[in-house]
């Protein structure tokens, strides 16, 4: 099926087994929102990076996310988040990090990328600069929800009794207090970048638009890793990571920032197109399957011709998508 | 099959008339550079330290856009990042934002070694290299008079500029005859196949406060995995949308192209004059094709190639280069 467009959005990769089913419902109805509104927007004839900033700042106005309000915690207890945004024609880039008071990071992103001579600002200077455009700020205990101060402490108890973080433990390793929060699924502890999958945060939300001009975009947008140092910069706002667009398609990822990053899993995905001639959902499953090595990530894609393809090898992902032929669908397993 | 190395000190409009007082530090810097980098390669010493230990040197060096030496940001401060990527495990680590930090490229790897990220930026990094006893000094050991000059002639280039959103000229040049842009970089790869890269800078004069280039940013200022290991220069706002450190090695690993063809071919997609880089693929080769005027590099392999130059090499022979 060639044309039309197409719009698929995620709120995270590597979810909870053991998650309520009231979450579960709140999560799907947000995704909903966001595809209705988006699908509204390009059946009225929207540009791909118009949509992809709106339903972006759609999801990180929601506390139910881990992006803008409701973004996991710092070490030190505060909100550091980051997001970038591209337009595949042109591939002209925006990015921002360390943000604490904006309310919307990925439009400021956007900013960065018309307003600014460059293309991504961080911590002081891009919260200057967030002043000086006169965006919409406010005090970083907005972000702050009080389920994710509970998580925070979770999480450092849990990294405290970690040595290697990269180990998985096993049930006999934990102590009582993690041990009982973990879901155990097939006898050894789901871990996500260094934490029990029950307290982890999926990090990131992201939107991937083909407008019915047939351009691609892309935006995402994170409070990072709970429990992160201060500064710490995951894939989010790197361009060729955690997000991409180029003529042939649009693509934002989520999951462990850090695998994401060795493995370029965005470019790699336009790349495994461009240069080996693959089709986009080929060319996702081949970057889930054969470059994540042991990283856990997903991916939401979209492609000039219509298309729609997604990818992970996490527990789940929170995930959504609409296109103009009709589909709607919203998924978590 | 052999080691190679191959490190640059920034691509850039580097003008013919470059005065030999310039040029001869540069030089000489480079060329030092290059023999400690073979010295520790025929010593066996791991790709991922060569490249650590010539970027040191390269920091170190005043005459070079890195470390001390480092371009100014617009309010008058040294703003430096590094990335660091090891081709074997593709472990990678990034710094931004240092302003007391002597070696950003140590900073990197400790970043990479000791921590469960990649990344760590501003007051964070800051705080982590203090964590780390890493060497620091007062944010003035890193400014230069030349950066002060390069600073105040960008400005007053600006005050020409109306349109705010038009990118600063970066290829004008000033009376010393310097090119506004750089960075330093190092790429090695050992008998063995390792590869391993390196990148730090200070990044673009006159730049906003806050503002990040490509260098820390995997897979377009620096890459490196089991094909091969890139480092990039130039215009960092260009070479991020091109994605250059990570395409070299993925036309090579999805297209099947050679190391020299897959670092012209990225090349020649940027627009002109905003990029160059040097890269070494796990057989021993290497390549540093440049699109701007000139960039400083070097470059040797254990077959007993080497070069040090500026200009492009032709024929004729009319660039100041040594070649054996």
């Amino acid at each position: 099926m060639v044309g039309g467009w197409a719009i698929a959005v995620h709120g995270g990769a590597g979810v909870d087994p053991a998650l309520p089913v009231e979450r579960q419902e709140e999560a799907r109805r947000v995704l909903v929102r966001c595809l209705t509104a988006g699908a509204a927007a390009l059946r009225a004839g929207a540009l791909a990076l118009d949509v992809v900033e709106m339903v972006v700042r759609e999801l990180e106005t929601d506390p139910v996310f881990n992006s803008g309000r409701g973004s996991a915690l710092t070490r030190k207890g505060t909100v550091e988040m980051e997001a970038s945004i591209m337009d595949g024609r042109g591939r002209r880039c925006g990015a921002v990090s360390g943000i604490s008071t904006v309310k919307n990071p990925v439009s400021l992103a956007r900013l960065v990328m018309e307003r600014s001579p460059h293309s991504y600002l961080a911590f002081d200077g891009a919260e200057d600069f967030a002043r000086k455009q006169g965006v919409e700020m406010v005090d970083n205990s907005y972000f702050i929800t009080e389920e994710n101060l509970g998580m925070l402490k979770l999480a450092k108890a849990a990294n405290s009794i970690m040595f290697d973080y990269r180990v998985p433990l096993t049930g006999a390793d934990t102590c009582r207090a993690s041990a009982g929060l973990v879901a155990d699924v097939g006898g050894e502890m789901q871990m996500m970048n260094g934490l029990p999958i029950s307290i982890y945060a999926p990090e990131t939300v992201g939107c991937v638009v083909v407008d019915s001009a047939g351009r691609c975009a892309a935006a995402t947008s994170t409070g990072g890793l709970m429990n992160k140092m201060n500064g710490r910069i995951g894939d989010s706002p790197l361009i060729g990571s955690g997000t991409y667009a180029c003529d042939a398609c649009a693509v934002s990822c989520t999951g462990e920032g850090e695998a994401i990053i060795r493995s370029t899993l965005a470019r790699d995905v336009a790349a495994l197109m461009e240069y080996k001639g693959l089709g986009l959902q080929e060319a996702v499953d081949y970057a889930v399957k054969e470059r994540l090595d042991e990283g856990k990530a997903g991916l939401i894609a979209v492609g000039r011709n219509g298309e729609v393809a997604m990818g992970f090898n996490t527990v789940g992902m929170f995930r959504g998508c609409a296109t103009e032929e009709g589909l709607m669908e919203v998924a978590i397993w | 099959m052999g080691w190679a190395i191959a490190l640059h000190g920034g691509a850039g409009d580097i003008p013919f008339s470059l005065p030999e007082e310039r040029r001869a530090p540069r030089e000489a810097t480079l060329r030092h550079c290059l023999d400690l980098g073979v010295a520790a390669l025929r010593a066996n010493r791991p790709p991922l330290d060569v490249v650590e230990l010539v970027v040191r040197e390269l920091e170190n060096s005043p005459c070079y856009n890195a470390g001390k030496g480092s371009v100014l940001t617009t309010a008058g401060t040294v703003e430096m990042e590094a990335c660091i990527m090891d081709g074997n495990t593709n472990n990678c680590g990034a710094v931004s934002g240092l302003s007391t930090v002597v070696n950003a490229i140590s900073l990197a790897r400790l970043v990479m070694e000791k921590t469960p990220h990649i990344y760590l930026a501003f007051d964070g990094a800051e705080a982590f290299a203090r964590e780390q006893g890493v060497e620091i000094m007062d944010p003035s050991h890193f400014i230069t008079p030349e950066n002060i000059e390069r600073l105040k002639n960008a400005k007053e280039a600006n005050r020409v500029q109306i349109d705010y959103t038009q990118p600063i000229k970066a290829n004008s040049t000033n009376d010393q005859g310097d090119s506004q842009i750089g960075t330093v970089g190092c790429v090695a790869v050992d008998n063995h196949g390792n590869l391993a890269s390196a990148t730090s800078t200070g990044g673009l004069v006159n730049k906003m406060v806050g503002r990040i280039g490509d260098t820390p940013i995997i897979g377009s200022g620096t890459y490196a995995n089991s094909f091969c290991a890139v480092s990039a220069t130039g215009k960092g706002e260009s070479i991020i949308r091109a994605t250059v450190a990570r395409d070299v090695a993925a036309l090579m690993e999805y297209k099947g192209l050679s190391l020299k063809e897959a670092a012209a071919y990225v090349v020649e997609k940027v627009p002109k004059g905003n990029v160059g880089l040097v890269a070494v693929s796990a057989n021993g080769e290497v390549t540093m094709p440049f699109n701007t005027t000139g960039m400083f590099r070097a470059c040797a392999t254990e077959e007993g190639y080497s070069e040090i130059a500026i200009w492009p090499v032709d024929s004729n022979g009319i660039s100041e280069d040594s070649q054996k």
